[in-house]
């Protein structure tokens, strides 16, 4: 049951790069990938994937049946296979798993289907739509194009979703499954899925890109959204000993997740205790995590929480903190996994990537925010976390 | 003269549930079992609905299953047509 669980591959697909070289390069140089995406509305703002062009990923049979959020997904998942040198085909199809997470489903996909059921009628609507709006659908595809049989599961957990994927992969291998496909990927940017982020109440509506993100700082004025994420190739230690591989990235040594109680209830948030269950699963003390990797919702309200949770754990200015999702926009089901493999490169390269934006930190938040430049920093363990909305709390321990 | 041929079965096709670049359909693929050419019952779904949207012709969902290769659908078009023709022609 204890069996060691590490990234062997991953696949980032991420509005401030495709594929994890020009990611990290630009998470290293605060780089922001915040732009405006339309002329005519308030919350104009996204973090958009450019230069995507599905056609030279993926076979023109999968087109017509996937939404953006998938096509992206399925590459992110091809680059992690390819990177953690696995050939599905040589392996045991029951052996390899896939668990995936996904908060919005095929928002754009389903637009487009809707604007055919109302203009031209239902036998315009195409047969894809059963199954391309869904949230497992990201979990079924990748199965199905690399022929992985083992246990399926999609999780949905807004923003907290993509870690608590990560940490059911992680128990799956630890039950058997060898090789466990995970993370997750979200695209919601047309305007229907623009209104429905809206909708949350949390999305900045000012006009600067510069200026609409910025978790924990004095100006917060709620997240950006943004799209993309990252798909890990996750393997128990077991499997790779037999191999004779050394793990690439790192280990997933510990998780937990927990929620919050209801509203009125005078009970705190259930962030830090996901964090110390995750500690405690880890086996590790705060005195050995060198780097937080924040949830970042960017509003007063939800920062405060979060940085009296980190607090609580590590003492004031305790433990050095940052957030490069304010570079990307919020990812939903793709922060958390993205933030998993930005804190193995992080543990890797001995470098904490900063906070872009480089905003005054609030004066109540006695965190030691990173900011303006990546900070040199050996380590060992770096803990992440992350919330989804309705009171979803999700924390990693990964151990570099 | 049929009112369908291949040509028009390949672009509804590739309009609507895609192609690869393998280039099965190429040449003469009308004997080909759709699943050998890399098309499901879904694909067949969505040609269906093409041909419905082109030409009118409705072939209900049963009848699409039971349809294996091109030639097969072709056949059922360009029977249905010629049937509702006929219908047109002795009701008018």
């Amino acid at each position: 049951m204890t069996q060691r669980v590490f990234v062997t591959g991953v696949g980032v697909v991420a509005p401030t790069g495709l594929g994890i070289a020009e990611y990290w390069a630009a998470t290293l140089a605060g780089r922001s990938g915040i732009s405006r995406i339309d002329d005519r509305h308030v919350g104009a703002l996204a973090g958009r994937i450019t230069g995507f062009d599905a056609a030279r990923h993926l076979p023109g049979r999968l087109l017509p049946q996937t939404d953006v959020s998938t096509r992206l997904a399925l590459t992110a998942a091809d680059w992690a296979i390819n990177d953690a040198g696995v050939r599905p085909g040589d392996r045991d199809e029951y052996d390899m798993g896939v668990m995936t997470s996904n908060a919005c489903g095929g928002f754009d996909f389903t637009h487009r289907q809707f604007d055919k059921l109302w203009h031209d009628g239902p036998q315009h609507v195409s047969v894809y739509e059963s199954f391309a709006w869904f949230y497992a659908v990201t979990t079924g595809q990748v199965s199905i194009r690399h022929g992985l049989r083992g246990p399926g599961t999609a999780l949905v957990g807004e923003q907290a979703g993509g870690l608590d994927a990560i940490g059911y992969a992680r128990r799956a291998i630890r039950r058997g499954t060898p090789l466990v496909i995970s993370g997750g990927v979200d695209s919601a940017l047309g305007p229907w899925g623009r209104v429905a982020h809206l909708s949350s109440g949390t999305v900045s509506t000012t006009d600067d890109p510069g200026q609409a993100y910025l978790p924990f700082a004095a100006a917060a004025s709620g997240h950006v959204p943004g799209e993309g994420g990252a798909i890990l190739v996750l393997e128990g230690g077991e499997s790779l000993d037999r191999r004779g591989d050394r793990p690439r990235y790192g280990e997933i040594a510990g998780y937990a997740a927990t929620f919050d109680p209801a509203p009125g209830s005078g009970r705190p948030p259930g962030l830090r205790r996901a964090a110390e269950l995750a500690l405690e699963d880890a086996g590790v003390t705060t005195a050995d995590v060198g780097v937080v990797f924040a949830d970042a919702a960017g509003t007063a309200e939800f920062d405060r929480a979060e940085a009296e949770a980190v607090t609580g754990l590590f003492g004031p200015y305790g433990v050095p903190v940052t957030a490069p999702k304010a570079g990307t926009g919020r990812l939903f089901s793709g922060g958390g996994p993205l933030d998993v493999v930005t804190a193995c490169l992080a543990l890797r390269e001995g470098v904490i990537p900063p906070t872009p934006h480089d905003a005054q930190v609030a004066a109540g938040h006695r965190i030691d925010l990173v900011q303006n430049a990546p900070r040199e920093r050996n380590m060992t363990v770096a803990l992440v976390l992350a919330r989804g909305r309705w009171g979803f709390n999700s924390a990693i321990v990964v151990r570099g | 003269m049929s009112l369908m041929t291949l040509e028009d079965l390949k672009t509804i096709l590739v309009e609507n549930a895609g192609a690869d670049d393998s280039g099965t359909l190429d040449g003469d693929f009308a004997a080909q079992e759709f699943t050998e050419l890399g098309y499901d019952s879904l694909a067949l779904l969505e040609l269906a609905a093409g041909i419905q949207r082109r030409y009118g012709i409705v072939l209900p969902d049963e009848q699409v299953m039971e349809l294996r290769t091109p030639e097969a659908v072709l056949a059922a078009v360009n029977s249905a047509a010629v049937n509702s023709a006929e219908r047109l022609r002795q009701t008018s």
